[in-house]
């Protein structure tokens, strides 16, 4: 029989997430889509989902769902990312595998030890309306499915057969202490006066953090012409705005989909996941990914 | 060399000319002089449908193009510079204009005594000026299908509001800077705000229209005039 998820607690903050929504910026949607795009995407592989299936993702933990119908064996469910010490009718079990749970039974997460954003996924996936192709809900453009309330049922889809699932996989543990960067310099580097102050900075993350943006605290940086103004150009997830107040902004998935303050240096694809587990308070070094060009005009 | 200089010399057509920078390692950000080129790029870039090209955003003088992957960079960077600007430019239009959208809209808007005043035109030529010129649209952002329009009558060129309103209805029509746009749905905004769609006009977002977008780049858009 078919499954449902029936949210009983949805904690600060649980939002379906997929893949995004690409294909849309040039009409003023971001691509969205889930913030751990690596913790997303396994929770789909333990489950053998494919990588594009929507999952929960839960920020800051305090998710409770029942599962209601499934077969005998149950529903199967993963639960990745930040660990909360998930729970199946208030027996633990671990992150990164697995598990089943059957009809009636409530799925639990607490608070997350370390990190900050936490994926579960049913085998079939949450099989909600996608809007614009995707089934991710974008916080800045409002647009898919709304934040998850108490007393929503939730449909989970019908699975195929076609992916195998993987018993347990090995992760990096998340950190929680310094967490350290790889950035690529630039568009705009030369808009500052010393772009290294980004790298030499101990930068603390602040907790006016969200799926828009990371804002950060720390040294400011300085403009180079502080009377000239950027005209507004296209981003991505993962750049690193400097607004007037000198302090970086990392872009998240569903950032603007232009902007008009200059861009210093973008995340490398490869550490823009790391971003999304950052707890406010936590402190952030940056690295150049390769040597910066020198600035090369007169000012 | 500076940002500025670099624009200068970007002023011809070919390929070789254009600026290509690193946007982290999956996208590239090309940049111009004008709305004219990003815009004939942007429609040859989609033309071209490049592998991996995830999307392709105009701006005011650049375009971006986000990639599927890291591994798109460099092949895209050497696609770029085989890529037909001209035919594809010629394809999209650039030189004549032909009216893709007309937006009905009643002016009686609560800034346009304002414009008024700040152009030194009356209100009755604000709204000639902004209904004679065609508009096109450059860019999006702000919120979904809102579209920046250039290329407006350059007397209307005015300051954003000094205090950005908290509520701007949808269907508001503004201006701001060398702008003016229609807000697709209600938002905070500081652009002077001189009308209104008229009642029947087609909604600039709606997700369930393919596109959702009623106005997207390159388009060109000429406002009419109407009582109510």
């Amino acid at each position: 029989m078919s499954a449902t998820l029936e949210i009983l607690q949805s904690g600060p903050l649980s939002l379906i997430e997929d893949l995004g929504r690409p294909g849309f910026a040039h009409m003023g949607v971001s691509r969205s889509g889930a913030a751990d795009r690596r913790s997303h995407t396994l929770a789909n592989r333990l489950v053998a989902n494919p990588g594009e299936l929507a999952t929960i993702e839960v920020t800051f933990g305090g998710l409770t769902a029942r599962v209601r119908g499934g077969n005998k064996e149950g529903v199967a469910i993963a639960v990745t990312g930040a660990d909360t010490d998930p729970a199946i009718n208030g027996i633990p079990f671990g992150t990164n595998s697995i598990h089943f749970a059957r009809d009636g039974e409530v799925i639990t997460l607490g608070a997350p030890h370390s990190g900050l954003r936490t994926y579960l996924a049913v085998r079939g996936g949450i099989d909600v309306e996608p809007v614009l192709g995707s089934r991710s809900y974008d916080v800045m453009s409002a647009i898919g499915p709304l934040p998850l309330a108490p007393g929503d049922v939730l449909p989970i889809g019908e699975h195929s057969d076609e992916f195998p699932e993987l018993d347990q996989a090995p992760v990096a543990a998340i950190e929680d202490d310094v967490l350290e960067l790889m950035v690529v310099p630039g568009p705009r580097d030369d808009w500052f006066t010393d772009p290294d102050v980004l790298i030499r900075t101990n930068w603390q993350a602040t907790n006016k953090s969200d799926r828009v943006g990371m804002r950060l605290v720390g040294m400011p940086l300085e403009y180079r012409w502080p009377d000239r103004q950027l005209p507004s150009e296209g981003a991505t997830r993962g750049a690193i705005q400097v607004p007037p107040n000198g302090f970086p902004v990392i872009l998240g998935p569903d950032h603007p989909v232009t902007g008009g303050y200059p861009v210093i240096g973008v995340v490398a694809d490869d550490d823009i996941d790391r971003v999304a587990q950052i707890r406010p308070g936590q402190t952030v070094r940056m690295h150049w990914s390769r040597p910066r060009r020198p600035f090369e005009g007169g000012a | 060399m500076s940002v500025t200089v670099d624009l200068m010399n970007a002023n011809t057509k070919g390929a070789d000319s254009v600026k290509i920078r690193d946007y982290g390692d999956r996208a590239l950000l090309l940049e111009f002089e004008g709305t004219d080129e990003v815009l004939a790029w942007s429609a040859a870039i989609r033309v071209a449908e490049l592998p991996g090209a995830l999307d392709v955003v105009p701006a005011s003088r650049t375009v971006l193009i986000k990639l599927a992957d890291t591994r798109y960079q460099a092949p895209t960077r050497q696609r770029l510079g085989k890529l037909d600007v001209a035919a594809a430019s010629e394809s999209v239009g650039a030189g004549e204009v032909k009216i893709d959208v007309h937006i009905d809209v009643v002016y009686d808007g609560p800034d346009l005594d304002e414009v008024a005043r700040l152009t030194g035109l009356s209100a009755d030529q604000v709204v000639a000026a902004h209904t004679e010129t065609p508009w096109r649209v450059g860019f999006g952002g702000f919120a979904p299908g809102f579209a920046y329009l250039v290329g407006g009558d350059g007397r209307l060129e005015v300051p954003r509001r000094a205090e950005p309103r908290t509520k701007v209805p949808v269907g508001a029509v503004g201006l701001a800077g060398e702008f003016s746009g229609v807000y697709p749905r209600e938002s905070p905004g500081g652009w002077q705000l001189i009308g209104r769609t008229a009642e029947g006009q087609e909604a600039l977002w709606d997700v369930d229209r393919d596109p959702p977008a009623l106005l997207m780049p390159g388009m060109w858009v000429q406002f009419r005039a109407v009582q109510s």
